[in-house]
């Protein structure tokens, strides 16, 4: 705002506007009548202040109404809100679930028999080293569920003492494959290779298995009997990080479940590797050529989830549709705010009128009647974020959910309040700028 | 930008104070309405309102009363004829130029008061300085003492609901007080009063008039128009002024 410099005294006791140099208002006429002509009278103007001032005013003047006219907004910017911040809160959920356990392990199955049904299982005996050979490999093994024959059971004793009530599934695994679980001793330790190698009777109990069969201790030099077979109790294993299986299960080595009992059923052979951070995509590309250069079609090697496409697929799904919800609850905001400003200009039609007969310009009351509905509009933003923000929080709570939110969905969410309002605004404003003063004052 | 302000002073007729330029110039004033058909609701007229005047204009319902209230408070532009205000040709005068001449100059004062039911008596007399950048400082302390002269100092807060008929209207003129114009201009300003009050509003008139306020007072009513120095009849659109010894 520029000051004039001061002018000599005022001669006009009428007005005293205070030195301020009137701003020039943009002249949208194209006539000018003569260069020389000069301006005779101050225009009117509206300071932005009093503007807003007028506006909530305005708004002020009839609460009930505007809670009730901003109500469409709230609910249009707090779905918005709601969704967006659940989306991402769960998407965040799904990186933390997707964590370093499951981005290092590669799972390899036995496809053998859909390609070719006179195949032989597909895994060479030579399995875990041909695998270990890889880089980035950490532990790698084949493992299968004995399909043991009817009325074998798991017992501790040559003949049966009453535990053989429940079943106990009997797994066999390599030695790789038994590391790869990444287990936790309770006592004892893990066959090895030269036990599995050289097919010895041993066997690794899961402590649940342990404890129903009344193994406790490995001092007395325990064993397990499947079917009539014996099993030296190597070790009992309290906890894993992966297979969880393995706990409510007996373990014994691969070569020597073959002996027993054959090779596995087609199908029932898988390989887990372990791998070094990274490497997982790339060893469960290299896996089946590595295990079966003749006939790499065999086996299918499954990498972990790609999070990028995780996410993407959570955002795709079911989000639309809610978005679209938010947008059409938008739009009735919209309209609930254009119905009631129409309805306060024709109510007001007195008011407009006065103002007019007191300086205001057309575009005066445009102004003042739009910003008021943009405050209305900005005023449901705000609640609606809030109250978005809230259920976002609410629901994270129950579910026990870091909330999410990003910044640019929390501040942009008011501006789509107001910009609502704007729009909402628009018509009743023109129609608002239009109403001729002689005609609202005769009421 | 900064020397606007010095051509707009400059620009005024010689001093707006100057007892010489006639307030309200009607020069052959008339408005048409464009028909069909086309309807004269104010026939070319002459009408010279000098500074410190009050006259009232008298006439029955559907007469130009209302036509003459438009023209000559520059809400409506007249299709013949040249209105000076204060000395400024009005024909000239771009549209916003001429809302911004009626802020400034004219203190309209309506039959119905048209006061804003929610706010309190000080802020519908601020409302008269919102559009002539008055500094909002300045604002209060005008209405207050535009209030005092109206003699409702002690109302200063009440809402309008709470005043009675003679205090709305008494806000009403206060509201056009404050805006410091030259010219009040005065529709029916009794007509929805009962006589007390009517007589209050009146008194006040004539007070203002004392103290050299120019007035003109639109009325249909004869007691009302008595209390003008000088009456004007218009009938038919046709606006007369006849000697105060022929009525006598």
């Amino acid at each position: 705002m520029t000051r004039s410099p001061k002018r000599s005294p005022q001669r006009s006791p009428k007005r005293s506007p205070k030195g301020e140099a009137p701003r020039e208002e943009p002249r949208t006429e194209p006539r000018e009548k003569s260069p020389k002509r000069r301006r005779v009278v101050e225009p009117s103007r509206l300071a932005a202040r009093d503007v807003l001032a007028e506006a909530v005013a305005g708004m002020l003047q009839r609460p009930g109404r505007s809670v009730l006219t901003a109500l469409g907004t709230v609910l249009g910017v707090g779905t918005f809100v709601a969704i967006l911040g659940l989306t991402a809160t769960t998407s965040s959920q799904i990186d933390s679930r997707f964590n370093v356990l499951t981005a290092t392990e590669v799972t390899v199955e036995d496809v053998a028999r859909d390609q070719n049904e006179f195949a032989d299982p597909a895994f060479p005996a030579d399995a875990d080293a041909r695998i270990e050979r890889l880089g980035g490999v950490e532990d790698a093994g084949v493992y299968w569920n004995v399909r043991l024959a009817p009325g074998t059971a798991v017992r501790s004793a040559p003949v049966g003492d009453g535990t053989g009530s429940e079943r106990i599934d009997v797994v066999a695994a390599s030695p790789g494959a038994l590391r790869a679980a990444e287990p936790t001793l309770a006592q004892g330790r893990l066959y090895d290779e030269f036990a599995s190698g050289s097919a010895q009777p041993v066997a690794v109990l899961g402590k649940a298995v342990a404890d129903r069969l009344g193994i406790t201790t490995l001092e007395t030099s325990p064993a397990v009997f499947i079917g009539d077979e014996p099993f030296t109790v190597a070790g009992i294993i309290d906890d894993v990080k992966r297979r969880a299986d393995v706990l409510m299960s007996v373990t014994v080595p691969r070569t020597t479940a073959e002996k027993l009992w054959g090779p596995p059923q087609q199908g029932d052979a898988k390989m887990l590797i372990t791998t070094a951070t990274g490497a997982a995509a790339q060893i469960a590309r290299e896996a089946p050529v590595a295990l079966r250069p003749d006939h790499p079609e065999y086996l299918k090697a499954v990498p972990p989830p790609d999070p990028r496409t995780l996410r993407a697929g959570v955002t795709d799904d079911l989000d639309q549709l809610f978005l679209l919800l938010a947008a059409v609850s938008l739009v009735i905001g919209a309209v609930g705010i254009a119905n009631t400003t129409l309805v306060a200009v024709l109510e007001r039609t007195g008011e407009i009128g006065l103002r007019r007969a007191l300086g205001a310009r057309g575009r005066h009351i445009t102004v003042q009647f739009l910003t008021e509905s943009g405050a209305l509009g900005t005023m449901g933003g705000l609640v609606g974020t809030a109250l978005g923000v809230s259920t976002v929080i609410a629901v994270a709570l129950v579910r026990d959910w870091t909330p999410v939110m990003h910044t640019g969905t929390v501040v942009a969410a008011p501006a789509v309040g107001l910009v609502t309002g704007v729009v909402a605004g628009l018509y009743p404003a023109w129609r608002a700028s239009r109403i001729e003063p002689a005609e609202a004052l005769r009421r | 930008m900064s020397g606007t302000g010095e051509t707009g002073r400059a620009a005024e007729p010689a001093g707006t104070g100057d007892q010489d330029v006639p307030v309200i110039e009607f020069r052959g004033v008339s408005l048409t309405y464009p028909g069909p058909p086309p309807v004269a609701a104010l026939r070319p007229c002459e009408l010279t309102v000098h500074r410190g005047e009050f006259i009232t204009v008298v006439g029955p319902s559907g007469s130009g009363k209302s036509t003459f209230l438009n023209v000559a408070g520059l809400l409506d532009a007249p299709t013949g004829g040249t209105y000076l205000l204060d000395g400024i040709d009005t024909a000239a005068l771009r549209d916003g130029e001429r809302t911004a001449l009626r802020g400034r100059r004219i203190g309209f004062v309506f039959q119905s008061f048209h006061l804003l039911p929610h706010r309190s008596a000080t802020e519908n007399v601020t409302l008269s300085m919102v559009y002539s950048a008055v500094p909002r400082a300045e604002r209060r302390a005008r209405a207050r003492t535009a209030l005092e002269r109206v003699g409702l100092g002690h109302r200063a807060d009440a809402l309008p609901g709470r005043l009675s008929g003679g205090e709305r209207q008494r806000v009403a003129i206060a509201r056009a007080l404050a805006g410091r114009p030259s010219l009040l201009l005065c529709d029916e300003p009794t007509g929805n009063l009962d006589s007390d009050n009517a007589g209050s509003v009146l008194d006040l008139l004539g007070e203002l008039h004392a103290s050299g306020m120019t007035i003109v007072v639109i009325t249909h009513d004869a007691e009302v128009a008595e209390r003008g120095q000088r009456t004007v009849t218009i009938r038919d659109g046709i606006l007369s002024e006849p000697s105060r010894e022929a009525r006598a």
